[in-house]
């Protein structure tokens, strides 16, 4: 702890020394400018033309603060900003109960107050301009990029009901109810009418994804409330702003000229700026997707155009006056995924940290400047009843609309929503930024009342965001389930919790995801035929299948073991053969990256090299041997509760929220993820050879019953080893990788209801199954000698796992593996040999060969 | 394909198969869409690549016994009411349905729930859990870099925590007295809006 506590002095130093600096510059800035304005009459005006007129002998340094002026204050601002996110982050004991928004915005008083002491004027604000233009667009942009696409559109309709009529309704009700408690004498005398209750009513409808998501990241809700109130807040926006135009609109119309017509004018408006707006953002979508088929060229500034581009999607719609948070929101949701599979890997890595760094950063800022914003004499204008009132009146209409609205949906769903959920769905309707920039945009000339608005909608946030948002999580603690405290629990039950986990998530994916109907196929075959084709690269139509690519990288990673294994048996002959295969390689598998490995390794391989000079790890075997046995020892007092609670893989219910605002955790959800389909796919890969090679037979298969788990777990494992040493037990490996290649071959010929027709006196030959125009590589049939029929030249230019066979064989491997393992299962326990597999080698080669 | 206009009428033993499982007419419904979809051949019955074929599945560690597990009654195909019947043992324990002392327990019972996951660990079907059935359990489920040796000692704690009678495996009935897990905790079919 120490360190960090060290770390955190240090901050703070620096912060007071940074928010010295930005003070001690506004001194130096606002006295100029007094300076400059009383010279103002007297020369051009320009203090630095002042200062270059009157100059008598060459100067060597100058002071020249007003050339650096307004970019100077606004890279402090930022790094004083970013390092208040940071000291919040470093204090953990704060961190564990207090949000992180209400601390930046804590932290804003503090500066906002150091500002003021030493200025005694806020200097700083949070101006709507800026934050309209520079703050707010990549922040919507990062959400709609990162839009968890499927989960949002098959909860579509539910997320518009809330957002739409939801903030209507909120609105409304909270305009006319202050209009009626002002009528009723509830705030004094005001210069306040009905249409400018209504105008303030809808600004303070904006629900902030910014604060929502910060305090429901914290608390951890089930998956379909996360995409409501996350799709709600972020459309909710665009409709308060579209709303608060309107009646903006009806304000400067005067309230005597608006009559049936005008309204009419007004929904209409509504409509046409909501779906105007995103409609904007589909084009600009497309306009990324296709843009992005050709930006291959560019690499290095590919991930730019995303960026460019949203926000000319927001500035477009600003320009044409409709929606422009619908705009970039749509924008960033539908280019996703053609984005992602037409851009290079590094691209899009560069584009997800790049839309953090900027969406976090403004996000931090504006915190921070709503903080900041509110120390300040001029805006407080105090007038309790209609603060305390409008308080009072958002929080229970918030709560009555998303009660309403839920009832109402709840009839037409199978599972309701419950009530802890409603709750705490309510309970997220905290306010933020977007309300305080539309209220400070608010025209003084026709609302008379625009100080009081202010205050109020800055009372109102900081409510939400500071008391809502803090005792959101004791909320959901208390409302939840009281829960087992994991540390009592014994291994065997933390090892079935989480398979129960697994089970259920994997009865949730049988028993069909949301929206499965004939909508969503209908729609996924549309999108597949033709608006992949429309958007997306060819080479990314193909890399997208994902089991081909998965297939792919299995591949490789046996040729690599394999050619290893070969090396390390001293029997290179093999690759003498391979000339002509080398020559398929470069023609049917044009995987830039991966594939000179491969072939360099080849190379080597006939030129007598070393083929594992290539492979990474070239640490010989005996001391690894000696690391691991180290390992063991140091392991043996290793708690193995920790390292259960630590590895075991988590159910994919617990990463689902694929959307996170400041963390990578995802990234890493998402290897595991990929881990896991890779280990299934291995051991089906596995298993479907096996079933072609030789294990086969029915006969065969009721010896050992249980050797098909064992046999496809230990395949997988020792897949893994080999991947980090690939001097793991290699008789096995060797066997397999020999395998991998014949099964292969075998495979695009025999279909699996023919397999067990090709077994002749237990002696399995790839070679011998008719209708196979692929045969296995070379090294295979040398094998197996003088028992194989000789591939001819023509049939071998064919590589087995060429893509396109590959391609056609997925749906082939699945379904054979599946069988097999059931055939096995089914089978009696005739033999004891479930340890049989890595450690008898000779045997595993006999029945494969 | 029109699936989503299938109606309560048109699948077969519909009411006698609520009547076991406790299903609403509308997740039955939904179960038989769910079920046409998944049987992509017309085929009338579901077959282990009929599971393979869901993606999501393949995400799932231990995706290969829980399909296993659909298959355990030793036929290679499964029909409308045994699909619906696994499903059932997941559906959360409803406390207004009223229980029978004398009808047998009711399919989602906490019981048939640990159960089923018994079921998943003890391939070979003889009543206990061996140390070589945890220890692939357990390869399948932790991470890459857990190495052998680790998994082994997990193993064994396990065992040497669970096993009451001494004999270096896990019976049912231990397995049921170290498992503590609220059977509240229960799948929902998710729904549609």
């Amino acid at each position: 702890m120490a360190p960090y506590s060290q770390l955190s002095f240090l901050l703070t130093v620096l912060l007071i020394f940074g928010a010295l600096c930005v003070t001690s510059k506004v001194q130096i800035q606002s006295s100029s400018e007094r300076q400059s304005a009383s010279s103002n009459t007297g020369s051009t005006g320009e203090s630095t033309s002042n200062s270059s007129a009157s100059i008598t002998t060459v100067p060597i340094v100058t002071w020249k603060w007003h050339h650096v002026e307004t970019p100077y204050l606004v890279a402090l601002w930022i790094l004083v900003c970013w390092l208040c996110k940071l000291m919040a982050q470093l204090n953990s004991k704060l961190k564990s109960f207090f949000p992180e928004s209400a601390l930046l915005i804590i932290s804003g008083f503090i500066l906002g107050g150091i500002v003021w002491g030493a200025d005694k004027a806020q200097t700083f604000k949070l101006v709507p301009r800026n934050f309209f233009y520079f703050l707010l667009p990549q922040i919507i942009l990062d959400t709609g990029y990162f839009m968890p696409n499927k989960l949002f559109f098959s909860n579509l309709g539910a997320i518009l009901v809330h957002a739409v009529i939801g903030t209507c309704w909120n609105a409304a009700a909270v305009g006319i109810s202050l209009w009626g408690c002002y009528l009723g004498g509830a705030m004094g005398n005001l210069q306040i009418g009905l249409l400018q209750f209504l105008l303030f009513g809808s600004l303070l409808a904006a629900v902030d994804p910014v604060a929502v998501i910060a305090v429901f990241e914290e608390v951890h809700v089930n998956e379909v409330l996360f995409i409501w109130v996350f799709g709600e807040s972020l459309l909710n926006d665009g409709v308060t702003v579209v709303l608060y135009n309107v009646f903006d609109a009806f304000v400067s119309l005067g309230g005597e000229k608006i009559n049936a017509g005008e309204i009419i004018k007004g929904i209409v408006s509504f409509f046409v700026v909501a779906f105007g707006g995103s409609l904007i953002g589909v084009v600009f979508a497309i306009l990324i997707s296709l843009l992005t088929k050709y930006t291959g060229k560019v690499q290095i500034i590919e991930a730019g155009f995303i960026f460019v581009l949203g926000y000319l999607s927001y500035l477009t719609a600003e320009m044409l006056s409709l929606s422009a948070i619908l705009s970039v929101t749509f924008c960033g949701v539908c280019c996703q995924k053609y984005v992602n599979a037409n851009m290079d890997e590094k691209s899009v890595t560069a584009v997800r940290y790049a839309m953090k760094v900027f969406a976090n950063g403004s996000e931090t800022m504006i915190f921070v400047f709503l903080g900041v914003t509110a120390i300040d004499t001029d805006i407080w204008v105090w007038n309790t009843g209609f603060i305390l009132l409008t308080l009072l009146f958002v929080l229970v209409y918030r709560f009555m609309g998303v009660f309403f609205l839920t009832w109402i949906l709840n009839r037409y769903r199978l599972v309701p929503i419950e009530l802890i959920d409603q709750i705490v769905m309510s309970f997220g309707g905290l306010r933020g930024a977007v309300a305080y920039g539309l209220a400070a945009s608010l025209d003084e000339t026709r609302i008379k009342e625009k100080n009081l608005m202010i205050t109020t909608t800055l009372i109102v946030v900081y409510f939400t965001v500071i008391l809502q948002g803090l005792t959101m999580k004791p909320l959901v603690k208390w409302l939840k389930v009281k829960r087992v405290s994991p540390t009592e629990l014994k291994l065997i039950e933390k090892v079935n919790n989480r398979a129960f986990e697994h089970i259920l998530a994997a009865m949730e994916d049988i028993s069909g995801r949301i929206g499965d109907n004939w909508w969503t196929r209908g729609w996924k075959r549309f999108e597949d035929t033709y608006i992949t084709w429309f958007l997306m690269k060819p080479e990314a139509r193909k890399n997208r299948d994902y089991l081909f690519s998965i297939f792919h990288k299995l591949n490789l990673e046996d040729a690599i073991n394999y050619v290893t294994e070969a090396e390390k048996r001293g029997s290179l002959a093999f690759l003498n053969q391979t000339d002509g295969t080398i020559v398929n390689f470069e023609k049917k598998l044009r995987f830039s990256g991966v594939m000179p490995d491969i072939m360099s390794e080849l190379d080597f391989g006939n030129n007598n090299v070393q083929p594992t000079s290539v492979i990474q790890d070239t640490v010989p075997s005996v001391s690894l041997n000696i690391h691991e046995h180290e390992m063991k020892r140091m392991n043996e007092d290793f708690n193995a509760h920790h390292l259960l609670q630590q590895h075991l893989y988590r159910s994919r219910k617990n990463h689902r929220h694929k959307y996170s605002r400041s963390n990578f955790s995802i990234n890493q959800s998402e290897d595991e993820v990929q881990e896991i389909f890779q280990r299934t796919m291995r051991s089906r890969l596995e298993s479907f050879k096996s079933a072609k090679m030789g294990v086969t037979p029915a006969k065969k298969i009721t010896k050992h019953p249980k050797k098909d788990p064992n046999h496809k777990m230990s395949n997988g494992k020792t897949t893994d080893k080999s991947k980090k040493h690939p001097y793991g037990d290699e008789d096995f490996e060797f066997s397999e990788a020999d395998s991998a290649y014949s099964g292969d071959g075998g495979a695009t010929g025999g279909s699996s209801q023919r397999r067990g027709t090709y077994t002749m006196g237990g002696v399995e030959n790839p070679a011998f199954m008719p209708e196979m125009d692929t045969p296995p590589p070379p090294w295979v049939t040398e094998a197996e000698a003088d028992t194989s029929v000789a591939p001819s030249q023509g049939a071998q230019r064919y590589l087995p796992w060429s893509p396109r066979n590959l391609h056609r064989l997925a749906p082939l491997r699945i379904s054979d593996r599946s069988t097999d393992s059931f055939l096995m299962a089914d089978a009696p326990a005739t033999e004891e040999s479930s340890e049989e597999s890595p450690q008898q080698p000779s045997q595993r080669d006999g029945t494969h060969m | 394909m029109g699936s989503t206009n299938s109606t309560l009428s048109k699948i077969p033993n519909a009411g006698d198969l609520m009547q076991e499982t406790g299903f609403s007419p509308a997740h039955i419904v939904r179960l038989y869409d769910r079920y046409k979809a998944l049987d992509k051949d017309k085929k009338g019955h579901l077959c282990p690549q009929d599971f393979g074929a869901i993606k999501e599945l393949a995400m799932n560690p231990i995706s290969d016994r829980i399909i296993g597990a659909f298959f355990s009654s030793g036929q290679e195909v499964l029909d409308f009411p045994s699909f619906v019947r696994i499903l059932a043992h997941f559906r959360p324990v409803d406390k207004n349905r009223p229980k029978d002392p004398n009808s047998p327990e009711h399919i989602n019972s906490r019981s048939n729930k640990l159960k089923f996951i018994f079921q998943l660990y003890d391939q070979d079907k003889d009543g206990k859990i061996s140390r070589q059935e945890l220890l692939q359990v357990l390869r399948t489920m932790l991470e890459k870099q857990v190495t052998e040796e680790q998994l082994e000692s997990i193993a064994d704690r396990t065992i040497q925590e669970a096993d009451l009678d001494r004999d270096d495996a896990i019976s049912f009935d231990e397995f049921r007295k170290n498992s503590l897990w609220c059977p509240s905790r229960s799948i929902k079919c998710r729904a549609t809006d």
